[in-house]
């Protein structure tokens, strides 16, 4: 066969950092690139959710191995609500071009002109509206399968959701009646009009996902390490100051040494204080935290009990 | 059926302990399985405050709202599918399936258990009449509920490594340590009769943590470890051995490297199902039936490598073939591929299983047509007997011999998982709606 093609199939190959044990994260990246896969050959036309966030630029990491630079066989889809971190959207389009990746980005804001999207108050959060222009899109493209960046260790309706989950024509989640999911053998069956929503990497952890962030040197937008910022203290959180999020009355503005650990809508999300600069300083302090990492950063998580879990059901990633 | 499966041709020698262990907590309703969870998160100190701070009603902390993450759950108080949650001690990754009791959710268990390298089954003493075990010469053995039975049954019949008795609610027993005796007496007993291999019974209070995270020492008689030292201890699944190679392709990369190339070389991407591949070696494509040299193997991550049973490979032929997803390479001469198989189902579907009706049939990434032929038998959980039976409804367990569209290199479930098994899927509602696990030729009836 031909030498040079034989070499083309190659990935360069990767050095990991002498002290870690590789064996859990080896195991937790073979079973995500072979649901890359599972997905690539079993739909007509999936999309993976890409929001710039560490979750789905692992997720991406994983699909550049799968498949390699320039080769991943779906778009990336992401959902805009208007309200990003610029460094964020910023890491998320370079990345969709170093890859080589074509970007589809679909906004909260033309819902809203369109008027599918309606606010109860012009402050409201964007974030769970995020469900609408998503199901529009999935309506626009036809797409029939969604790879999402969720973990089941992030959330408790997360903890329950099978791998391929099954979505109905109004793209609603029927926790109390999932598929069965046997070994590896996956139903990935569809009427039309219907479609699933594929996590691929269901069983990491943020820790797992720290210290492969750290061994792949995978390349994150800034705000996710330590840097200096205005933020009011609320509720216990810390809220950044910006001018979607002004301070309250009686509230102080202070600067505080600060990174996220989760990123989305700006109205919703929260950094925590900290002074790692690197990855593996994130990996240290994860190890000792004692907050989860929606409780420390998500407003949006706190309102019920049950906020994420009728979220899911109505269509949300 | 036979209750009795084969037991299996791997030993426990080449499962590790190095990598997470994958283990389910089942057993009957109200058991203690969401507790015995909440108690080995916190006790491990995975749990986190806010986590905690959520579970905390009026004053009184309730360990089973960790993992009933559904608000129909804490709504009923009842667990309906599977929570995965995750910890570690210093000694091991653990990954958690918290599976329901409820024999209406037995599909959720099944899917729990498919994927475990351990299950825990729950026994609650309090419901049991184990006092009365002399008195009228009945056996205690009858007294086991019904889904500990069945749960027992369903982890041994889908092969689970390691399956163990958790004796909980002890504390709540003035005679703890007969009880505990007596108990573990008729557990052993379902076993044998069962021909399940017990890798421990532990007594526990899931509520107190006794034996949970560490001993309690001086009691009921008991001196073996902890319930999690036990499982920091126990092997994940080993591969199946001495089975040739078997490799179901499940996407097929068509690379065409720009520039010289006028044809585009395929690479085929499946995870070997049993056996190893490695370049110089003769395949067979099934149903083609023709045969091609392996060129060229490589690993998940696109290295060159020789992959073995369990991992992802890309495969490299030396000429083209007509192969797509779906199609099995495999070892040549090695594999009869039949049209009928006999297999024992466990059923999850509302809708019973009737004889004539035609479903989709996966195995490895191949679907094909399968006609139930007709229904051999079904399992009595109670007795282990088996009676006939006309239709298999829902949550029960039962022989069946399937005629198949199209041929597929099968073996007996008991030696290899990856080509014994397989889900059918109801034509109309898409359903996913048995585990299919096929019994050696020999015991067709």
């Amino acid at each position: 066969m031909n030498a040079r093609t034989e070499a083309d199939l190659l990935q360069p190959p990767m050095h990991s950092p002498a002290n870690l044990s590789n064996t859990h994260l080896d195991a937790l990246e073979e079973e995500t690139i072979f649901i890359l896969r599972e997905v690539a050959a079993a739909f007509e036309r999936p999309t993976l959710l890409f929001s710039g966030g560490k979750d789905s630029l692992v997720l991406l990491k994983c699909a550049e191995k799968a498949f390699g630079v320039g080769r991943i066989p779906y778009p990336l889809l992401m959902i805009d609500t208007g309200h990003n971190f610029p460094e964020v959207t910023a890491y998320r389009d370079q990345r969709a071009q170093e890859l080589g990746a074509e970007l589809i980005v679909r906004s909260v804001e033309d819902s809203m002109k369109r008027g599918t999207v309606r606010l109860a108050h012009p402050g409201e959060s964007r974030n769970a509206h995020q469900s609408v222009t998503l199901l529009e899109a999935i309506e626009e493209f036809r797409f029939d399968a969604l790879i999402g960046g969720a973990r089941r260790d992030e959330e408790k309706a997360r903890a329950k959701e099978r791998i391929f989950s099954h979505r109905d024509s109004f793209g609603q989640w029927q926790p109390k009646d999932q598929r069965p999911e046997l070994w590896t053998l996956f139903n990935t069956r569809l009427a039309p009009g219907e479609h699933f929503r594929v996590f691929p990497i269901s069983n990491w952890t943020e820790l797992d996902v720290w210290q492969y962030i750290e061994r792949e040197n995978v390349g994150l937008p800034s705000i996710y390490y330590t840097h200096k910022r205005e933020v009011v203290e609320r509720r216990g959180l810390l809220v950044p100051v910006t001018e979607l999020t002004p301070p309250r009355d009686g509230e102080t503005v202070q600067v505080r040494d600060v990174r996220f650990r989760t990123v989305g809508d700006i109205t919703t999300t929260c950094p925590v204080e900290s002074l790692a600069a690197g990855a593996g300083d994130v990996v240290l302090e994860t190890l000792s935290v004692d907050v989860s990492e929606r409780g420390a950063t998500r407003m949006d998580d706190m309102t019920s009990e049950a906020s994420m879990e009728k979220r899911k059901k109505d269509g949300y990633f | 059926m036979s209750a009795t499966i084969a037991t299996p041709a791997t030993s426990d020698v080449h499962g590790d302990t190095g990598t997470a262990l994958r283990f389910i907590t089942c057993g009957s309703v109200d058991d203690g399985k969401s507790t015995l969870i909440g108690r080995l998160l916190v006790d491990s100190k995975t749990v986190l405050q806010d986590q905690l701070a959520g579970v905390q009603r009026g004053g009184e902390t309730d360990l089973a709202l960790l993992t009933d993450g559904l608000s129909a759950e804490r709504e009923q108080g009842i667990t309906i599918d599977v929570a995965y949650r995750y910890f570690s001690t210093a000694k091991r990754k653990f990954i958690i399936g918290d599976a329901p009791g409820h024999e209406q959710y037995t599909r959720n268990m099944v899917t729990a258990v498919s994927a475990a390298d351990a299950a825990v089954v729950l026994v609650d003493a309090t419901k049991l009449a184990w006092a009365a075990e002399v008195e009228d010469g009945t056996v205690v053995k009858r007294e086991l509920l019904p889904q500990t039975r069945r749960h027992t049954l369903l982890a041994h019949l889908l092969r689970v490594q390691s399956i163990v008795f958790a004796v909980n609610k002890l504390d709540a027993i003035d005679d703890a340590a007969l009880a505990f005796e007596r108990i573990s007496t008729a557990l052993n007993a379902f076993a044998e009769a069962a021909g399940v291999k017990v890798a421990a019974i532990v007594p526990i209070s899931a509520l107190k943590g006794w034996n949970v995270a560490t001993r309690h020492a001086d009691w009921v008689g008991y001196e073996g470890p902890s319930l999690l030292e036990l499982l920091e201890d126990l092997p994940v699944t080993a591969q199946d051995e001495a089975v040739p190679f078997a490799f179901p392709v499940q996407w097929v990369e068509k690379f065409s490297a720009s520039a010289d190339t006028s044809q585009g070389r395929r690479v085929f991407w499946g995870r070997v199902a049993s056996g190893h591949v490695e370049p110089g070696q003769r395949v067979t494509v099934l149903p083609s039936n023709q045969t091609a040299t392996v060129a060229q193997v490589l690993s998940h991550t696109r290295q060159p490598k020789t992959v073995h049973a369990g991992h992802s490979a890309g495969i490299v032929l030396d000429h083209e073939l007509d192969v797509s997803r779906g199609d099995w390479l495999l070892a040549p001469e090695a594999f009869e591929p039949v049209r009928e198989i006999t297999a024992t189902v466990a059923w999850l579907d509302d809708e019973p299983l009737v004889a004539g009706r035609v479903y989709w049939a996966l195995q490895g990434h191949r679907w094909v047509k399968a006609k139930v032929a007709r229904i051999v038998d079904r399992v009595n959980i109670t007795t282990l007997e088996s009676e006939p039976a006309t239709q298999l409804e829902a949550n029960s367990i039962g022989d069946v011999v399937l005629a198949l569209q199209q041929p597929l290199a099968v073996l007996p479930f008991a030696q290899s998982r990856a080509l014994g098994s397989l889900v059918l899927v109801d034509t109309a509602s898409h359903r996913t709606s048995a585990a299919v696990l096929v019994q050696p030729p020999a015991a067709k009836a």
